[in-house]
């Protein structure tokens, strides 16, 4: 940790709390809380994430190579100054904290809600949580003018078995001039059910916030509580965790190597990968008791051992999946009417990808080196040499490539871990709080950095708890990827970004 | 290379698991709704329109599993269609989210008759983990009529296609 940057220089104005783990929070002032987002307009540090309380706003942040905090600022008055203002990677985020805690962004230049469709029983749920008086005009879509513009609003129920959300695509003929996306059909209201909720209940709720990434979602909630609750994990639950954080990330690459080759109509890529996704579930199945290990992840180590036959069950998959995979690579690289549609396809540019701190496989795609998982970094991953993949053509092509990357990298992971994996117990007790304590964590999902804050209260409840997922920084440069894309090219881009609509809508 | 996939696949046994049973509950719940004309007018083949009202996306993955070649769920006469005009059967998931439900509502009346509608996963059942929220309306059933339940947190692709067959079942033997 570099104790002299400038970051830490400037939060030593501020007031620290000392029940935040493991990364400090500072309470900032007004102009503290300015100076950080002219920080973050200045591309100092990177936007983590934005998110309120009754009466205070709080601010994550990180700082290169390995600065992490999270700053909170009082709004007595209910208002606090815009970060997204100067910083457009946090406006949406400004308009979730308006519609959920009623903090209102001082000089925000988009007022428009995001979350609340206005059918909400009540308003601002997780502030003063009042019922609606009027009721909401009527969402205005950004305009578009010029000659020749037509409309094309999609959504929110789609054609394919995906989620809901609606797009409206300006194009000109077939080419995209503006594609404005509307979210938050799927709110479910978790982070008021989490309110209150035991950590067990809670981690339930959270391992639910994106049912395909269910367990980077535990793992970032249970390694949040550990931090708030100084609670040590038994080192074979590390090791367990890594293995179905990589059996996650392996099903779902599989499954959207071949998706996105569906939407190029290629079916034959999708009806092999489908496949292999298919035998990575049974295994965890085999291993864990569930497809897509729900709820084996928990706070304090993991529900279940890895069973005798397990280490088998599962080199076996891993020689069956290289041995399926090899082939599709070479498929993939030799059918030129494929690449004809993925190759700079979707191009996101790596300078936008930078300023809204976009992870995962899009971010490492367009030039972005950031993997949770090396940077803050958690065990076992220290023992395993990892080092993130890397392109930078940040296109479609691109993005299948990395994610065939991380498939070969995630089946040496796994062998590696099975060879590594220490004995001993795989679950401990978490600490009791005997007082209000809080805690953080960032972990690396198959769509990128998944960041859970929380709060318990001294009874062990939670009073607070936030989980923003990476979606949140993918979506808005979907958009950009799209512009200047034809119509028919959508899918194919969309689905190379594979953005979460339940993770991001909560 | 492409050659190469498609003769193994010719000469190789196929992946696709035996057709299973179908599910006794399903059965028992359907018996009581289905009505005559409905059986009549539908044939042996269903179109599918899937709709997520608020799901969490574990029971999209494993609808979308259903389609893989271990289930291969068109050998069943059943087929996933991009419109609801198109559709015999709905498949809805997740807790109805407030904001959901206008288009949930909307999509059912789009859809002809005679129908199916057919609630997925414990939440399209009562709402699930996510019951009580201000922002869920609650299962399925509270909002449209509901004719089969399938339970699981997400049911798994066995347990879809033995609901599923069970739709099938009530139409050939009119139980």
């Amino acid at each position: 940790m570099n104790t002299t940057s400038p970051l830490r220089t400037l939060l030593e104005a501020g007031q620290r709390v000392t029940e935040h783990h493991p990364w400090p929070r500072v309470v900032v002032t007004p102009e503290l809380w300015k100076t950080l987002s002219e920080g973050l307009v200045q591309g100092s540090w990177t936007l983590l994430g934005l998110w309120g309380e009754i009466g205070w706003a709080h601010l994550a942040v990180w700082e290169a190579p390995g600065n992490f905090c999270v700053t909170s600022l009082r709004c007595p008055e209910g208002r606090f100054p815009s970060v997204g203002r100067r910083h457009p990677p946090a406006q949406r985020l400004e308009r979730a904290l308006a519609d959920l805690v009623g903090l209102q962004p001082v000089d925000a230049p988009d007022s428009r809600p995001w979350l609340d469709h206005g059918r909400w029983p009540l308003r601002h749920p997780l502030g003063s949580a009042t019922a609606p008086t009027v009721p909401m005009p009527p969402y205005r879509f950004l305009p578009a003018e010029g000659e020749s513009l037509h409309q094309i609003p999609v959504g929110p129920v789609h054609a394919g078995i995906i989620e809901p959300g609606h797009f409206r695509f300006t194009a000109n003929g077939e080419a995209v001039v503006r594609l404005e996306e509307r979210l938050g059909y799927v709110h479910k209201g978790i982070e008021r059910l989490v309110q209150g909720a035991s950590i067990a209940q809670a981690a339930r709720l959270i391992g639910r916030v994106s049912g395909d990434s269910t367990v980077a979602y535990a793992l970032a909630f249970a390694q949040a509580v550990e931090a708030a609750t100084a609670t040590e994990i038994p080192a074979r639950a590390d090791w367990l965790r890594a293995l179905m954080a990589e059996l996650e990330r392996l099903a779902n690459h599989c499954g959207d190597i071949g998706a996105i080759c569906n939407d190029a109509a290629f079916a034959l890529m999708l009806a092999h990968c489908a496949v292999l996704r298919e035998l990575v579930l049974r295994a965890s199945a085999a291993c864990f008791g569930h497809r897509l290990l729900m709820d084996c992840i928990v706070p304090g180590g993991v529900s279940a051992d890895l069973p005798a036959e397990g280490d088998h069950i599962l080199r076996a998959l891993v020689a069956e999946v290289r041995r399926q995979f090899s082939p599709l690579i070479d498929l993939y690289d030799n059918t030129a009417s494929l690449q004809d549609r993925t190759v700079e396809t979707g191009f996101v540019k790596p300078a936008l990808i930078r300023q809204f701190g976009c992870g995962g496989v899009i971010g490492r795609a367009g030039g972005r080196a950031f993997d949770a998982r090396q940077t803050p970094g958690y065990p076992p991953y220290e023992q395993l040499a990892f080092e993130p993949l890397l392109r930078t053509e940040s296109d479609v092509n691109a993005r299948v490539w990395l994610r065939i990357g991380e498939v070969e990298q995630s089946l040496a992971l796994i062998e590696r871990i099975l060879d590594q994996l220490p004995a001993g117990p795989v679950r401990g007790a978490v600490n009791p709080p005997s007082e209000i304590c809080e805690g953080v964590a960032l972990v690396e999902g198959f769509r990128g950095d998944i960041l859970v804050w929380l709060r318990l209260n001294a009874d062990g409840t939670v009073a607070r708890c936030h989980p923003r997922d990476p979606s949140w920084f993918q979506w808005p440069l979907l958009e950009a990827a799209i512009e200047g894309n034809i119509v028919a090219d959508f899918p194919l881009c969309n689905k190379s970004f594979n953005g979460s609509y339940s993770g991001h809508d909560l | 290379m492409r050659s190469q996939l498609l003769f193994q696949n010719l000469v190789r046994s196929p992946l696709t698991i035996p057709a299973p049973k179908p599910s006794e509950a399903a059965l028992a719940e359907l018996a009581t709704r289905v009505d005559q004309t409905a059986r009549r007018r539908l044939g042996r083949s269903l179109a599918i329109r899937e709709v997520d009202a608020g799901s969490c996306n574990g029971c999209e993955l494993e609808i979308h599993a259903l389609n893989n070649a271990f289930y291969d769920l068109e050998r069943f006469g059943f087929h996933f269609v991009a419109s609801p005009r198109h559709a015999d059967v709905l498949l809805v998931t997740g807790p109805v989210t407030v904001n959901m439900r206008e288009a949930l509502e909307r999509t059912c009346a789009a859809t002809p008759d005679p129908k199916w509608v057919v609630a997925v996963g414990d939440c399209g059942r009562d709402g699930g983990v996510f019951a009580g929220s201000y922002a869920c309306v609650g299962g399925v059933s509270a909002v449209i009529p509901v004719d089969l339940h399938i339970s699981g947190c997400p049911p798994n692709p066995l347990q879809l296609l033995e609901g599923l067959l069970a739709l099938l079942q009530v139409q050939d033997y009119g139980l």
